[in-house]
């Protein structure tokens, strides 16, 4: 193989420097998010007015003007719009258009922070500046992320003054690519996107068939409920994906890529176009690249929204225009891929962790993590804690820390009862293992798994049994209908699931249920359908007792499943205004004027239309 | 070389099979599947084929290829786990009729489920009222959604064998169907009839159109007589449903049969292949001198001829004018059968045929084969029909002394025979063309380069020096392999002037009609071997030398091609791109 050194014909730091004076002379930077969480709470109105007030700020301290950035998502959603001002070191939270004047006046001009605009520590009660003091940012360091938030992701330029295709330079001068792959396998990568495959092995095994046409593709068919880390990446730092697919073609040989992207991320889709036009316009793309002789050219392929597409030989087939359907491996893709074709494909998490481990080296990025899992780590932190978003924690992190510290604890000071860790193909995890280091090995031996990150905190109102039956559900309408267990069998569990919240549910049901789960996990074909019990199997190995409460009591702890739930008349809150008896629409209420009122249990269809129509407060569920 | 592994402790030798699978078959144990087929790309869909291999736990044995020292496990009590829930999993989601069910007794889920003793069904399945409606609007194939497992096996065959895709999944999860394209029924469809997708199927989903009990109404009809022809494969596929061997050939044995069934007179489909090669050669070497409509197609497969009039009837030209052999048959055996025998006349006179095909039950009812305002064949039954005829009749085809057919379209040749065989109609062109043009003797009947019927032969090629004219004889089974070739000749580059088409993947042999043999490719193979080895034992090897022709031209035909000829042997074909979709609709 050919490792000489090559000269190329764009010199990357020349080119930082650049960027990095134009975007100085800007001015007064005003971040403002403008992910797809934010845009949705009115980002775009908000950057507007700062616009179209700014404009008339004229020339501030130091000879700067004011100039509003749009950028990429910052993981806090739930607090958008936010602002960063990052020469003030200031964070603004849940701005609104009409509060972009005051921000202006008070801060921009007069240097007076707006109060009332910044986050408030949930534990504290304080108003909180600056953005690393945060709890929902201290506890964090992002990598992948890195740049999400702080660059407008529609210009090259600010990604070029961050170090972007200073790695690809680095790879394409030196023009090794087996040392480029070694690289990878010393950092200790592994694929985010839920197997958590070496990701150096599965380079080297591709790069063992060089020769012939290959393909680099990107998974980016994010399709966990609650899931948006690669939407974070494509919508706020696309080019970082581009350059790691660029290093990984490089490194096995490929020349052409395509970038899987589920048509509901329109956002995503509009900036890889741009950034791809962007970067092959500026040579970091397409034919000849640097100079180097090396060709890489990317395409984007929309995907149709199917779940299962996310398995990536069904990912591979619709890419083909076949039907979205897994296919048995052997063949790996690493041998027989994309059009029959060797293929390296990895998820956006995955390739976005690439240039910044060529850039900073192997070894830096594998002093984060554990022994068996490197770097950080994405989650979407969700559910019934007080900061939800997106956040990324060096792996190891327990969740504790994530939940307690970054979550800033349980809503409402309820109590914590379960998480829910990797979406419809995690499981159900709970207080025994706060304290677990996470990494991909100990999830799995608890029971759950990495996947793609999400984490839904549950608290002591959560029914269990419920949210089995909703990942199941999930994952029965997401099943392809190719293998028979996942087919037919999640159906039948998702019958059984059904039953049981009805309060129909029988004891031997339960053998059922776990003996099916079993044969789902075994019996399945690809990856999705033998995962899709886990949800099962972990809350019925943890939260047996509760399955047992609504089988043989016909009680949902929790409160939460309405067939389990009886309402009842308190006889002495009761004034026998006969109320609810008329409005009952089956007539299920007995009683004369009066006098205390009953519910006749038998006729009773827990409509809950008593409840609401009585004014005395008498009638409450069980 | 054979390399080792291990199989349930004993170790076992594989060559060059291309999954665990097959060599444990080889080996002298079983594991069972509903969705591999040998002659379909491998799917895994079913997972009841599912292993236990040391250090890798379960994998489906139909998608693993063999490596050395792997360690298998095809029974334990894993295996059986997921096998047996598989199984109440899809009987759950069945219609479970099956005492009326036209598979029962063939089919592959009532087997299995016999065999790993599935007594109860635990889960609720569908109530009747959900059944979907049967789908018997195309004149070959009956549809019952019901019964369909969803293994795959009739969408591979229609895409792998015939380019097709008449067959395909909508939906998805557990709401996935197999369907014809957009909901249609099959009868609205570009159906080419070859019958491939139930000659896989494991269960009754997907089932020949049966016109058994037309044909009980003939035979019982007094005031009808009813003749009956069967096609060359049928005699070597037949005995396989009465335990005989693969490739035995039953010819006298079904003449014996059909006589005691009640048929009246009993003639060969042979001799019309002789015919055909008659009609065919002459009309070959006369487009040769012409050098007109080259290449000239031929014309015998009633797949390949639909498949020409829905998607390529620019290329209609090129398809040889001659009937099918059976298509020839009946018309002559209801023009002449009443000159030779007394009580016999047009019009109580019936003709049923015997075929390995399901496309030729749409055939018999083209317009262009109607007489006098009758089809020319009256029914069609395949040899799975039959086969349940003389069941049904109490005989036993494998001890029945054997018989003759009658005279005076019993008498065939080698190079009849052979039609059954992918190749077999050009290797018995050639004998008679070679012969008619040079009037010279062929010494060398046989031609290799076009036998063949496994999966590497599905286009074969040979050149036939024909007294120095080169002739490229093409000869191609399924129509995806048709497919290139018109390609080709679309695109000027084709070089060959005879191409012959079978649209079932070897020929007749393995046609849709047949006995079930999707699980074992070989098969198909012992079945071309009967044919020829009936034709080196024939003692005449040639069509023109065949004396009952003979007599036919000299006493009613005059000469091929001629005038009474083209009447009676000779067809017509129509575009049918336009109005393809409403062809069948009614029927």
């Amino acid at each position: 193989m050919e490792t000489e050194v090559k000269k190329l014909n764009i010199d990357i730091n020349e080119e930082e420097k650049k960027a990095r004076e134009l975007i100085n002379k800007q001015g007064l930077r005003v971040l403002v998010c403008n992910g797809t969480g934010c845009i949705a709470n009115g980002s775009n109105e908000v950057i507007e007015k700062f616009k179209e007030l700014g404009a008339d700020v004229g020339i501030l301290e130091e000879n700067k003007k004011m100039v509003t950035v749009p950028t990429g998502c910052h993981g806090f959603c739930e607090q958008g719009v936010l602002v960063i001002i990052p020469d003030f070191d200031i964070t603004y939270v849940k701005v609104k258009p009409d509060d972009v004047e005051e921000i202006i006046n008070s801060h921009i001009k007069d240097g007076k922070p707006v109060e009332r605009l910044l986050y408030t520590d949930p534990k504290t009660n304080l108003h909180v500046y600056k953005n690393e003091e945060i709890n929902f940012y201290a506890k964090q360091s992002r990598t992948s992320l890195k740049n999400c938030g702080e660059i407008n992701a529609e210009c090259i330029d600010e990604a070029i003054a961050k170090g972007a295709y200073r790695a690809l330079s680095k790879v394409l001068e030196q023009n090794n690519p087996e040392a480029v792959i070694e690289e990878i396998e010393k950092s200790g990568l592994r694929g985010r996107g839920g197997g958590g495959f070496p990701t150096g092995r599965k380079w080297r095994f591709t790069a063992a068939n060089r020769g012939g046409k290959s393909y680099v593709v990107c998974n980016g068919d994010e399709g966990d409920p609650g899931a948006f880390m690669d939407r974070s990446v494509m919508e706020g730092d696309p080019h970082k994906l581009l350059e790691g697919m660029a290093i990984a073609g490089f490194a096995i040989g490929a020349d052409e890529a395509y970038i899987y992207v589920r048509a509901e991320y329109p956002l995503a889709i509009k900036r890889l176009r741009i950034a791809i036009k962007q970067a092959e316009e500026r040579g970091f793309l397409g034919k000849n690249i640097m100079g180097s002789g090396f060709n890489f050219e990317i395409h984007i392929k929309e995907g149709a929204g199917a779940f299962v597409c996310g398995e990536e030989t069904a990912l591979m087939a619709s890419i083909e225009g076949e039907r979205g359907m897994p296919r048995p491996k052997p063949p790996f893709p690493a041998n027989c891929g994309l059009f029959g074709r060797p293929t390296l494909i990895n998820n956006v998490e995955t390739l976005a962790n690439v240039p910044v481990i060529i850039d900073k080296g192997a070894q830096w990025f594998s002093s984060f993590g554990t022994e068996k899992s490197k770097g950080t780590k994405t989650f979407a932190l969700t559910g019934e804690v007080n900061n939800t978003g997106l956040i990324e924690v060096p792996m190891g992190t327990t969740l504790r820390e994530i939940i307690f510290d970054i979550g800033g604890g349980i809503r409402n000071g309820k109590k914590f009862k379960a998480v829910q860790i990797g979406g419809p193909s995690g499981g159900c995890l709970t207080e025994e293992h706060l304290d677990i280091p996470m990494d991909y090995d100990n999830l799995i031996k608890a029971g759950a798994m990495v996947g793609s990150g999400g984490l839904v905190v549950m608290n002591e109102d959560t029914c269990i049994v419920e949210v089995a039956r909703f990942f199941m559900h999930f994952t029965q309408n997401e099943s392809c209908g190719k293998c028979v267990p996942c087919r037919e069998g999640t159906k039948n569990m998702l019958k059984i699931l059904e039953k049981i919240v009805r309060g129909d549910g029988e004891m031997k049901d339960l053998d059922t249920l776990e003996e099916l789960a079993l044969a789902v996990k075994e019996g399945s074909l690809c990856g999705l359908g033998k995962t899709a019990p886990n949800p099962v199997l972990s809350t019925l190995k943890y939260f047996r007792d509760e399955y047992i409460a609504h089988i043989k009591d016909k009680k949902c702890p929790a409160g939460v499943c309405s067939a389990l739930k009886t309402y009842k008349i308190n006889e002495e809150l009761c004034k026998g205004c006969t109320k609810c008896a008329r409005n009952c629409p089956v007539g299920a209420i007995e009683g004369t004027v009066k006098n205390p009122h009953k519910i006749v249990q038998a006729k009773c269809i827990k409509c809950g239309a008593c409840i609401a129509s009585c004014p005395f407060k008498a009638i409450s569920l069980v | 070389m054979a390399n080792t592994l291990f199989i349930n402790n004993k170790e076992c030798e594989y060559t060059n099979e291309p999954n665990l699978l097959e060599v444990i078959r080889n080996n002298g144990f079983n594991v069972p599947t509903f969705c591999y087929r040998p002659d379909l790309t491998q799917y895994g869909a079913c997972r009841m084929c599912v292993v236990e291999i040391e250090g890798r736990g379960l994998q489906s044995s139909c998608t693993m290829p063999p490596e050395p020292g792997l360690k298998i496990h095809t029974n334990t009590e894993r295996t059986r786990r997921v096998r047996k829930i598989v199984l109440e999993l899809l009987l759950a989601n069945h219609d479970r009729e099956c005492t009326t069910c036209n598979k029962s007794g063939n089919c592959e889920l009532q087997k299995y489920a016999q065999e790993y003793g599935i007594e109860d069904i635990r889960f609720a399945g569908k109530k009747p009222q959900d059944f979907l409606p049967i789908d018997n609007l195309n004149p070959s194939i009956v549809r019952d959604p019901n019964k369909c497992i969803l293994c795959g096996a009739c969408v591979r065959a229609c895409s792998e064998f015939q380019g097709h895709s008449v067959l395909g999944f909508a939906n998805r999860g557990s709401k996935t169907v197999v369907q014809p394209f957009a909901g249609r029924t099959l009868g609205s469809v570009d159906c080419v009839f070859c019958g491939q997708c139930q000659a896989v199927c494991p269960t009754g989903a997907l089932t020949i159109k049966s016109d058994i009990e037309r044909v009980w109404g003939l035979i019982n009809d007094k005031d009808k007589k009813v003749a009956v022809q069967m096609a060359p494969s049928v005699r070597v596929a037949l005995g396989e449903e009465f335990g005989l061997n693969p490739g035995e050939n039953v010819i006298g044995k079904l003449n014996a049969a059909l006589r005691q069934l009640g048929f009246d007179l009993i003639f060969d489909t042979n001799f019309a292949a002789d015919l055909t090669i008659m009609e065919e050669a002459n009309e070959f070497i006369e487009r040769l001198n012409k050098g007109e409509n080259l290449p000239l197609f031929t014309s015998c497969c009633p797949a390949w001829v639909r498949y020409l009039e829905t998607h390529h009837p620019e290329l209609l030209n090129h398809l040889s004018t001659c009937k099918s052999p059976e298509g020839m048959l009946s018309p002559v055996i209801k023009e002449l059968v009443p000159k030779y025998y007394e009580g016999y006349d047009k019009e109580n006179l019936y003709v049923v045929s015997i075929m390995p095909c399901t496309a030729k039950k749409a055939e018999a009812i083209r317009s262009q084969l109607m007489k006098d305002g009758r089809f020319e064949t009256d029914v069609v039954l395949t040899t799975q029909e039959i086969a349940k005829m003389i069941k049904s009749a109490g005989i036993n085809l494998a001890k029945i002394k054997p018989e003759k057919n009658d005279s005076p379209f019993g008498q065939y040749t080698g190079a009849g025979t052979i039609f059954g065989a992918s190749g077999g109609v050009a290797e018995a062109a050639v004998r008679t063309a070679y012969e008619l043009v040079t009037k010279e003797t062929l010494t060398n009947l046989d031609f290799k380069p076009l036998r063949g019927v496994d999966k590497t032969h599905r286009t074969k090629e040979a050149i036939v020096d024909i007294k120095g004219t080169k002739i490229k004889v093409r000869v191609v089974s399924t129509l995806k392999e048709a497919e290139k070739s018109l390609r080709e000749l679309i695109e000027g580059k084709a070089d060959y002037q005879l191409l012959e088409v079978m649209a079932c993947p070897g020929g007749c042999i393995n046609g849709g009609g047949q006995p079930r043999s999707c699980d074992d490719s070989k098969i198909k193979e012992l079945r071309a071997e009967g044919l020829y080895k009936e034709d080196i034992e024939l003692p005449l090897r040639k069509s023109h030398e065949n004396p009952d022709i003979q007599k036919l031209y000299n006493e009613f035909l005059e000469k091929p091609n001629s005038h009474k000829a083209h009447e009676l042997l000779h067809t017509t074909y129509s575009d049918m791109f336009k109005n393809s979709y409403k062809d069948f609709s009614n029927k």
